[in-house]
C-alpha cells in the first residue's frame, strides 16, 4: 500500500511528469450509532469510506500524466479524475483498464446494494479520535477518506484513459519517453520505464518472477536504469506462494470432504484464475467432481471472459493453447461442465441452485461488505464449514473481528505473487540499476521480526528511501540534452583533428526549438543588398557584437612566424627576447607583435589592411574553438 | 543514356564520377556493383578465383583490406555468388577518387589504383563536410532491359552493408519462367569477376545512378556515420576511423510481387543498412514457378539468412503468406518472422489447407511438407499493436491495426530517424468484425501503400452486402437452396456475421449451414481474438459473441439432399474439391438454386469455370454436369477506397508514397491525385523494378545542457528577421559526438586558450588633455553606440563592451593625441568597427 510519485522534473518548461498511484486500499469501518463494540474491539459504524492517495502535496491539476501499473492500482482513479482538477492523460494496458472496470464495478455494486443513511463523521473529530482505541486512532488522515464512487465517475475515469501495449514507446511532450513492460504479476500489469535521451528511471511496481497466468516479466528491458524505483513487493514475505496454493487445496478438500462448506472471499479477478486451474487438476484427484463451486459477483461473468480473451497478454503455455484453438483457461471446461457456475449475486438463480456442501468464491476479500457477509453469516457458526483468505492485502484477523465470536475455521493461506526480498536481490543484480530507490519500511525488517536481517532491501549502493509524504530529490546529474544537427548544416562543419582520434568542429547555427526538440540550421545566409542605397548603410551599420569568434587555442613559435612574415613581404623583421617570449618588430609598418605561450598581442597603427594581413598570418598557427 | 545524365549533376556536387561506355580505356576504372552483399564476413568463403576481390571489396571489413589486397585498379566486380555483376550492356563507371589530400586521415581504401582524373579540388580539411550531397530525389528505374550498374559505396558499419542487386526487371512482367531464363541466360557473367582497367561496353539506354559518397575524402565521411552513430553504438567508428565509416542515407523499395500487380506480395525494403522483406506471398493465378516470388532475386547461392534482417507479414491471406514455407524451409531462412498473434494462430492453417490441395487433391510434388510449416512457424515471433520490436540494436518496428482481416497489421520500420510505413491490406472503414485501420502521424520517409480499389471513390461495400443479402433472401423465399464456398476463414465469418444479424432481422427461419469442423474451429479464433474485432463486437461480447452463431449450425452430408430452402457455406472456396464440389454437384441441375462465388478463383477449378459463363463441365468420369443453378460472383475483400487511402497518407504524413498491390492503371490515376493532394512524390514500380530514395537524415548529438541552457535563457524563439546564433564545439571522440561550449571543449581537451589582441593608435588632432580628449570619446561613443554598453572608467580611460579605449600624448606632436583601442580576436568587428569610427575624428566639441 505504498503511494509512489515519480517527478522528473524537466529542465526547461518546468514539465512534470510520470506519476504512478497506488491507491490507499479502503480502509474500513463498521459497527452503533457510529461506534460499536464487538468481542472487545470498536468499529465506526457508517457508509464503508476509502482512504486516498497523498493529494496534499501535490496539485493535481499540474500533473500531466497518470500511469497505471496494474488494476489493483487503479482503485482510486475516480477520485483524481473526476474531482481534481487533473487535466491530463492516463496510460494504462487493455487488459487493466478491462479488469480494473470490473473490479470497480464490483465495488460499486457491492456498495450501493447497502445503502446507509449518513455516513460517520463525528468519530473523525481529533478529541475524539484521540481517545478512541486502536486501531482507530491510529488511522492516518481521516478526515480525507471519501465515500464510494459511483458508475458514473467511473465511466469517466475509464474515458480519460489511453490504451498502450507493452514495449510501445510513447512521446510525452517531445521531451520524455514511457514504455510500459510486462512484469508479471497480473493480466496487463506493467512496469514502467521513463526515459528522456539521457537518463532512465524505471518503476517497478507489483511484478512477479513466478510463472502464473500472466506474461512473464521484462527484465532485460530495465537495464541501464539510472534509477529504479522498487515499490509493491509482497506483503507476506515469509509466505511461499506455492506452498499456500498447496494448503488452499488441502484445506479446501478436507472441509468438502467433511460435509462442511468452504467460503474463499476473493477479488473477481487475479489469483481466482490460478486458484482454479489447480481446483481444476486437483478436484477429480480429491474426488470432489461432484461439489459445487460457486463464484459470485456482479462481474463474475464478465471476468470469467475476459480472462479469455487476452491471450497475448497470458504466458506462452496459455498462448499457444489459443492458437489451436483453445480458450486459455481450464475455467472454461470447468463451466462448460457445470463444476463452476457463475452467477451476479446470491438472489435470483443461485438460490434455486444452491447445494450444500460447496465452495463458494465470492467478495469483498475485506469481509466488510459485499456477498461474502451472507455466507459469514450463514456459515459462521458450524465448526465445520471453513474460511480461507487468499488475499493478502487485509489482515484476516482485522476482517474477521466483527463476525466474533466465530465458530467456523479459518485458514490464511495468503498467496501474494509479488517479488520478495530474495527475488529482489536476484533482479537487481540482473538489472543493475545506478541506484535504487524504495519504501522506507523496504530498507528496514518488519516491526514485528526484527531480527530478520534478511527481510529487507539489500544492495549496492544502499537503497534510498522515502516515506510518506516526503519529497525526494533523485540523483540525477543532467549534463547533455540531444539536439539534431540539420544535414545541411553538417555539410558546412570543417572538423579538424586535435589529438589522435578526436576531431572537433565549431558550430555557429541558429537554435530551434519546438516541442521540446531541439534543432540546429544552418545560419541564414545574409540577403543580398537590394539596392545601392541599403548596401551603403549596411556598411555603416554597427556590428551585431553577437557575431562570435571562435576561441584560439595552440602557440605560435617564433621562428616559423618570422619566416612566414618575411615570406609574405614583410622585411626587417626584429625579434627580441623578453622574459615570457618574444617581441616581433616590423620596424616599417611601426608594429609590434608580443609573442607568448599563449597570449599574442598586435600593436599596430590604424592601418585595418595590414592588421588584417597580420591577423590572418598569427591565426594560422593556431586552432579554433 | 538519360540515366547517366541524371545521375551526373547529384554526383556533380560531391566528388567526380564520370560514366564512360567505351571499353578498354588504359584509366583505371572502378566497378562497382550494386549487389546484396552477405551479412556476415564472407572472406571466408570460398569464391570463384578472381572474383573474392570484388565482392570482398563490397564488404564492410574486408573493404579496409582491399587497400592492400586489391591490385592496382580493380574495381569492386560482381559479387561471387549470384550478385549482380556488370555485364554486357552495362553502363561502366569510372570513378575518380577525389584524392586525399592533406587531410589527416588515410584516403579512402578506394584509392589503390584509382588514378584521379582532376586534381583534387580542395584538401580535404577544406573541404565542407557532411553527406555526399544526396542527388535529387527521383526514382531511377531503368526502363530497357540490361540492369544499369549502380555505384555503391562502401559502407563502414558493424556488418557490412548490403543490396540487392538490379535484376533485369522484364518489361511487360513476362511470367516467371522467361524471366528466370532471362536471368539464367546471364548466370555466367554474375560470376565473374571484372579485371581492373577492362571495362566492357556499355548499351546505350541504361540508366544509372551513382551514389558518389564512398569517394569522398575521409573527413567527409565521417558524417555518415554521425547520421549513424546514435543508433550504431560505440566501438563502430572508434575501430577503423572515421576513413572507412560511410553510410548512404537512402531507402531502396523493390517489389518482388505485387509492384503493379495483385497477389503475391512480397516487397524488399533496404533502410539504414537494414533488409527487410515484407510479405512472403503466393499468386493465386499461377499454379507453376511464379507462384511464388523469385527469392532468387535476393541471393542465388547464399543464405536468405544473411541478407534478411528480417521478414514481415502483415495478415494471414495467402497471397501476402503462401509462400513463406517454401522461403524459410526450401529456399532456406532462419532469421526472425514477425507477425500479429491471430496471424500467427491462423496463417499455419490456411497453410496446411493450401497444401493439402496442391499436394493431394492435385498431386503436385515438390511442394512444402506440413513438417515444413511447423518448422517455419517456429521461426515466427509474435508482435503485440503498438508494441515497440527492437530486430536488432537499429533496426525497429511497429505494427498498427489495419483492419483488413483477423489480425492484419501496418508495419512501421524504423532504423535511426529514418523510417517506411508498410499498409499491407487495409481498411479504412469498420466493417461487420472488424474496426478501421489507423496510424498516427509518424511521418515516415515513405509509405508504401496497396492500392486495390485505387480507382473506386465510394464504400460499395455497403451495396455489396445488401445484393448478397438480397439475393440470398430471394433464393431462400422461393424454396431454393444457396450454396456458398468459402475458405475457412476470413470471409465466411464476415458472412456468418452478416447473415447472421439478417436472419435475426427478417426472422427467417430457413437453416444456415457450415460444412466443416475447421470452420467451426475458424469461428473460435474470431472469439479469442475478440480484441482485435471492432469496438462494437468488443463492447458486447460478454453478453453476446458475435462469434457465436445461432442461426449457424453444422453440416451433415445427409442434409443436402433435405427439401426445402438452405444456406451452406462449405469449403473450400473455389470448388476445385471437397464438401462444396459434392454439395454442388447435386444442386446444380436446379434452377431455383444459386452458388455464390465470394472470392477468387484460380484458372481450372470448377469455380473459375462457371464464373467465366461455363454451364456445362466435364466432371471425372465423362460426366457431363449441366449447370442450371445461378451462379453469382461477389467480392468481399475489406479495403480501402481511393479515399481511404488518401485518408491513410493524410494521417502519417509521409514524405513519399509507393504503390503496391494493384492494377498499373488505376495506380497511375492514384498516384496523379496523391501528387496532386499532398505534393509528395508517388512511385508504383512493376515487379522487379527498384524505387531509391535518398533521404537526409539530421544528425543527433548530445549538446552540454550548460550551453543549451544559455542559449534558451537568451529567449526561446529566435525572431526571424534578426537571428541568434549559437556557438559551440562539436567534439568527435570515437563514435560519440557533444556539442559543447567553446570553453568547456577547451577544458575537455586539456588546453589553454591563446589570447589574441589587437591594440591600433589611432592618431587624432586635439590639443585638449588627455582626458578631456577621452572624455569627448566617450560622449562621442556614448551618442553613437547606443545599444553598446559604452563606460567612462575612473582611471580615464574608456570601455565599449570589452575593448578598452586609452587616450596617450604623441610623443612629438603635443596637437595630436594618441587613442589606443584595444580588444581581443573575440571582439574583432566591433574593435575594427570603432578604429574606423574613431579615425573619422570627433564631432567637433559644443564649446
Amino acid at each position: 500500500m505504498q503511494c509512489a510519485q515519480i517527478q522528473i522534473n524537466h529542465h526547461y518548461v518546468g514539465l512534470w511528469t510520470g506519476h504512478d498511484f497506488h491507491p490507499q486500499f479502503p480502509s474500513f469501518a463498521t459497527c452503533s450509532k457510529e461506534l460499536k463494540e464487538c468481542s472487545g474491539h470498536v468499529f465506526v459504524d457508517s457508509v464503508p469510506e476509502f482512504c486516498l492517495p497523498e493529494t496534499e502535496l501535490i496539485d493535481l491539476s499540474t500533473v500531466d500524466v497518470i500511469l497505471i501499473s496494474n488494476y489493483h492500482c487503479m482503485m482510486a482513479l475516480p477520485y483524481i479524475t473526476e474531482h481534481t482538477g487533473f487535466t491530463g492523460t492516463v496510460y494504462a494496458t487493455e487488459p487493466t483498464v478491462q479488469i480494473g472496470r470490473l473490479l470497480m464495478e464490483e465495488l460499486v455494486n457491492f456498495i450501493e446494494r447497502v445503502p446507509k443513511a449518513q455516513s460517520a463523521s463525528l468519530w473523525k473529530n481529533k478529541d475524539i479520535q484521540r481517545l478512541l482505541p486502536s486501531p482507530l486512532k491510529d488511522a492516518v488522515e481521516v478526515s480525507t477518506w471519501r465515500r464510494c464512487y459511483t458508475m458514473q465517475e467511473v465511466n469517466s475515469a475509464l474515458s480519460k484513459i489511453q490504451l498502450v501495449g507493452y514495449s510501445q514507446k510513447i512521446e510525452l511532450f517531445g521531451a520524455v519517453q514511457v514504455t510500459p513492460l510486462s512484469s508479471g504479476y497480473a493480466l496487463g500489469s506493467s512496469n514502467w520505464i521513463i526515459q528522456s535521451h539521457y537518463e532512465k528511471v524505471s518503476y517497478v511496481s507489483g511484478s512477479s518472477l513466478l510463472t502464473t497466468h500472466p506474461q512473464p516479466m521484462d527484465q532485460a528491458s530495465l537495464k541501464n536504469s539510472d534509477v529504479l524505483v522498487l515499490t509493491g513487493l509482497t506483503q507476506i514475505p515469509t509466505a511461499n506462494p506455492d506452498g499456500m496454493v498447496g494448503e488452499f487445496c488441502s484445506n479446501l478438500a478436507l472441509t468438502v470432504r467433511n460435509g462442511g462448506n468452504v467460503l474463499v472471499p476473493c477479488y473477481p479477478s487475479g489469483v481466482i484464475y490460478d486458484l482454479l486451474e489447480c481446483l481444476y487438476q486437483y478436484i477429480d484427484s480429491a474426488g470432489l467432481s461432484n461439489i459445487p463451486f460457486y463464484f459470485i459477483s456482479p462481474v463474475a461473468n464478465s471476468s470469467l471472459e475476459f480472462s479469455q480473451i487476452f491471450a497475448e497478454w497470458l504466458c506462452h503455455n496459455k498462448q499457444t493453447k489459443v492458437y489451436l484453438p483453445e480458450p486459455p483457461f481450464p475455467h472454461a471446461e470447468l463451466i462448460q461442465t457445470n463444476k463452476l457456475r457463475h452467477y451476479p449475486s446470491i438472489h435470483g438463480d443461485f438460490s434455486n441452485d444452491f447445494r450444500q456442501p460447496c465452495v463458494v468464491f465470492t467478495g469483498h476479500p475485506s469481509l466488510r461488505f459485499g456477498d461474502v457477509v451472507h455466507f459469514m453469516e450463514l456459515w459462521g457458526k458450524s465448526s465445520l464449514n471453513t474460511v480461507i483468505f487468499t488475499e493478502p492485502d487485509f489482515s484476516y484477523l482485522e476482517a474477521l473481528a466483527p463476525y466474533q465470536p466465530l465458530a467456523m475455521k479459518c485458514i490464511y493461506c495468503p498467496i501474494d505473487t509479488r517479488l520478495n526480498f530474495i527475488q529482489v536481490s536476484k533482479l537487481l543484480k540482473e538489472v543493475q540499476p545506478l541506484h535504487v530507490v524504495c519504501p522506507e519500511q523496504y530498507t528496514q525488517p518488519p516491526p514485528a521480526q526484527s531480527h530478520r536481517m534478511d527481510l529487507m532491501i539489500d544492495c549496492q549502493p544502499p537503497a534510498m528511501s522515502y516515506r510518506r509524504a516526503e519529497v525526494l530529490a533523485l540523483p540525477f546529474k543532467r549534463l547533455f540534452e540531444k539536439i539534431e544537427i540539420m544535414p545541411e548544416l553538417a555539410d558546412s562543419l570543417v572538423p579538424m583533428e586535435i589529438k589522435p582520434g578526436i576531431s572537433l568542429a565549431t558550430v555557429s547555427a541558429v537554435l530551434h526549438t519546438k516541442d521540446n526538440k531541439h534543432v540546429l540550421q544552418p545560419p541564414p545566409r545574409p540577403a543580398p543588398p537590394t539596392s545601392g542605397k541599403k548596401r551603403k548603410r549596411a556598411s555603416e551599420d554597427i556590428p551585431d557584437c553577437k557575431v562570435l569568434k571562435p576561441l584560439l587555442s595552440g602557440s605560435i613559435p617564433v621562428e616559423q612566424f618570422v619566416q612566414t612574415l618575411e615570406k609574405h613581404g614583410f622585411s626587417d623583421v626584429k625579434v627580441e627576447d623578453t622574459a615570457k617570449g618574444h617581441i616581433v618588430l616590423l620596424q616599417e609598418a611601426e608594429t609590434l607583435i608580443q609573442i607568448e605561450e599563449d597570449s599574442t598581442h598586435i600593436i599596430c597603427d590604424n592601418d585595418e589592411m595590414l592588421r588584417v594581413r597580420l591577423r590572418d598570418l598569427v591565426l594560422k598557427f593556431l586552432q579554433k574553438f | 543514356m538519360q540515366g547517366t545524365a541524371k545521375a551526373l549533376p547529384g554526383a556533380a556536387h560531391g566528388p567526380k564520377v564520370r560514366a564512360r561506355r567505351e571499353s578498354g580505356l588504359s584509366i583505371p576504372t572502378l566497378w562497382v556493383t550494386a549487389a546484396w552483399r552477405p551479412r556476415k564476413e564472407r572472406g571466408s568463403q570460398p569464391g570463384t578465383p578472381g572474383s573474392e576481390g570484388g565482392s570482398g571489396a563490397l564488404s564492410g571489413k574486408s573493404f579496409n583490406s582491399s587497400r592492400k589486397g586489391v591490385p592496382g585498379g580493380t574495381g569492386l566486380g560482381s559479387r561471387t555468388q549470384g550478385g549482380w555483376g556488370p555485364g554486357p550492356g552495362r553502363v561502366l563507371l569510372q570513378v575518380q577518387a577525389p584524392g586525399r589530400g592533406r587531410g589527416p586521415r588515410a584516403g579512402p581504401a578506394w584509392e589503390p589504383g584509382l588514378r584521379p582524373l582532376h586534381p583534387p579540388a580542395l584538401g580535404s580539411h577544406a573541404r565542407p563536410l557532411g553527406y555526399a550531397q544526396a542527388p535529387p530525389r527521383q526514382i531511377r528505374l531503368r526502363s530497357v532491359p540490361p540492369p544499369p550498374a549502380r555505384v555503391y559505396l562502401p559502407c563502414r558499419r558493424r556488418r557490412s552493408r548490403r543490396c540487392w542487386t538490379r535484376r533485369p526487371a522484364p518489361s511487360h512482367r513476362p511470367a516467371a519462367r522467361d524471366w528466370l531464363s532471362a536471368v539464367q541466360s546471364e548466370g555466367p557473367e554474375r560470376g565473374r569477376a571484372f579485371p581492373a582497367g577492362a571495362p566492357e561496353a556499355g548499351a546505350p539506354g541504361c540508366a544509372c545512378a551513382v551514389r558518389a559518397a564512398g569517394l569522398v575524402p575521409a573527413e567527409l565521411r565521417s558524417w555518415a556515420v554521425v547520421g549513424q552513430a546514435w543508433s550504431v553504438g560505440s566501438g563502430s567508428a572508434a575501430a577503423t576511423g572515421w576513413g572507412a565509416a560511410c553510410r548512404m542515407p537512402e531507402i531502396r523499395v523493390t517489389p518482388l510481387g505485387a509492384g503493379q500487380d495483385v497477389g503475391r506480395s512480397c516487397i524488399l525494403v533496404s533502410i539504414g543498412g537494414k533488409n527487410v522483406m515484407l510479405d512472403c506471398g503466393m499468386h493465386m493465378g499461377f499454379n507453376d514457378d511464379r507462384r511464388f516470388p523469385d527469392f532468387s532475386y535476393i541471393t542465388r547461392n547464399g543464405r536468405l539468412t544473411d541478407f534478411l534482417d528480417c521478414v514481415i507479414i502483415s495478415h494471414f491471406h495467402l497471397d501476402h503468406c503462401g509462400a513463406l514455407p517454401y522461403f524459410s524451409e526450401m529456399v532456406g531462412y532462419d532469421g526472425p518472422i514477425y507477425m500479429t498473434h491471430p496471424t500467427q494462430a491462423i496463417c499455419p492453417i490456411l497453410l496446411e489447407d493450401y497444401r493439402k490441395i496442391a499436394v493431394d487433391k492435385k498431386g503436385e510434388a515438390n511442394f512444402f511438407t506440413s513438417q515444413m510449416i511447423k518448422d517455419c512457424m517456429k521461426k515466427v515471433v509474435a508482435v503485440h499493436l503498438h508494441q515497440t520490436v527492437q530486430v536488432d540494436d537499429e533496426l525497429e518496428i511497429k505494427a498498427y491495426y489495419a483492419g483488413h482481416v483477423l489480425g492484419a497489421a501496418m508495419f512501421q520500420i524504423k532504423v535511426g530517424s529514418e523510417s517506411v510505413v508498410y499498409t499491407g491490406d487495409y481498411n479504412m472503414t469498420p466493417d461487420r468484425h472488424l474496426g478501421a485501420a489507423w496510424i498516427d502521424k509518424c511521418r515516415p520517409n515513405l509509405l508504401i501503400t496497396e492500392s486495390t480499389y485505387a480507382t473506386t471513390i465510394r464504400d460499395s461495400k455497403r451495396c455489396r452486402e445488401r445484393d448478397f443479402l438480397k439475393k440470398v433472401h430471394e433464393t431462400v423465399e422461393r424454396g431454393g437452396k444457396v450454396l456458398i464456398p468459402v475458405f475457412a476463414l476470413g470471409r465466411a465469418q464476415e458472412l456468418c456475421i452478416l447473415l447472421e444479424t439478417f436472419w435475426e432481422r427478417v426472422n427467417l427461419k430457413a437453416p444456415i449451414y457450415f460444412s466443416t469442423g475447421l470452420t467451426e474451429k475458424a469461428n473460435h479464433y474470431y472469439k479469442l481474438f475478440i480484441t482485435w474485432t471492432n469496438q462494437k463486437i468488443r463492447k458486447t461480447f460478454v453478453q453476446r459473441n458475435m462469434f457465436e452463431f445461432k442461426h449457424i449450425k453444422a453440416f451433415d452430408r445427409a442434409f443436402a439432399d433435405n427439401p426445402g430452402p438452405m444456406v451452406v457455406f462449405a469449403t473450400p472456396g473455389m470448388l476445385h474439391a471437397g464438401q462444396s464440389l459434392q454439395i454442388f454437384r447435386k444442386w446444380a441441375g436446379n434452377e431455383k438454386n444459386m452458388v455464390i462465388m465470394p472470392g477468387y478463383c484460380v484458372q481450372g477449378t470448377v469455380g473459375h469455370k462457371i464464373l467465366s459463363g461455363q454451364r456445362k463441365l466435364e466432371m471425372e468420369g465423362r460426366q457431363v454436369l449441366e449447370v442450371k443453378m445461378q451462379v453469382e460472383y461477389m467480392s468481399f475483400s475489406a479495403h480501402a477506397d481511393a479515399k481511404g487511402i488518401m485518408q491513410l497518407v493524410g494521417q502519417a504524413e509521409p514524405e513519399s508514397v509507393l504503390l503496391v498491390h494493384g492494377e498499373a492503371k488505376k495506380m497511375e490515376f492514384l498516384k496523379q491525385k496523391i501528387e496532386q493532394e499532398f505534393r509528395v512524390n508517388c512511385y508504383m514500380p512493376a515487379n522487379g523494378e527498384t524505387v531509391t530514395l535518398p533521404t537526409s537524415p539530421s544528425i543527433p548529438v548530445g549538446i552540454s545542457l550548460g550551453l543549451l541552457k544559455r542559449e534558451m535563457a537568451q529567449g526561446l524563439l529566435p525572431s526571424a528577421k534578426k537571428p541568434r546564433l549559437l556557438h559551440g564545439t562539436l567534439i568527435m571522440k570515437d563514435s560519440s559526438f557533444q556539442l559543447v561550449s567553446s570553453e568547456q571543449a577547451l577544458k575537455e581537451l586539456g588546453l589553454a586558450e591563446h589570447q589574441l589582441r589587437f591594440t591600433c593608435r589611432v592618431h587624432l588632432h586635439d590639443s585638449r588633455k588627455e582626458q578631456e580628449t577621452a572624455a569627448r570619446v566617450y560622449s562621442h561613443l556614448k551618442s553613437v553606440l547606443k545599444d553598446h554598453c559604452v563606460q567612462h572608467l575612473p582611471d580615464g580611460s574608456v570601455t565599449v563592451e570589452s575593448i578598452l579605449i586609452q587616450a596617450a600624448a604623441h610623443s612629438e606632436d603635443p596637437g595630436t593625441k594618441v587613442l589606443l583601442v584595444s580588444w581581443t580576436y573575440q571582439d574583432e568587428e566591433l574593435g575594427s568597427y570603432l578604429t574606423s569610427l574613431l579615425k573619422k575624428g570627433l564631432p567637433q566639441a559644443p564649446s
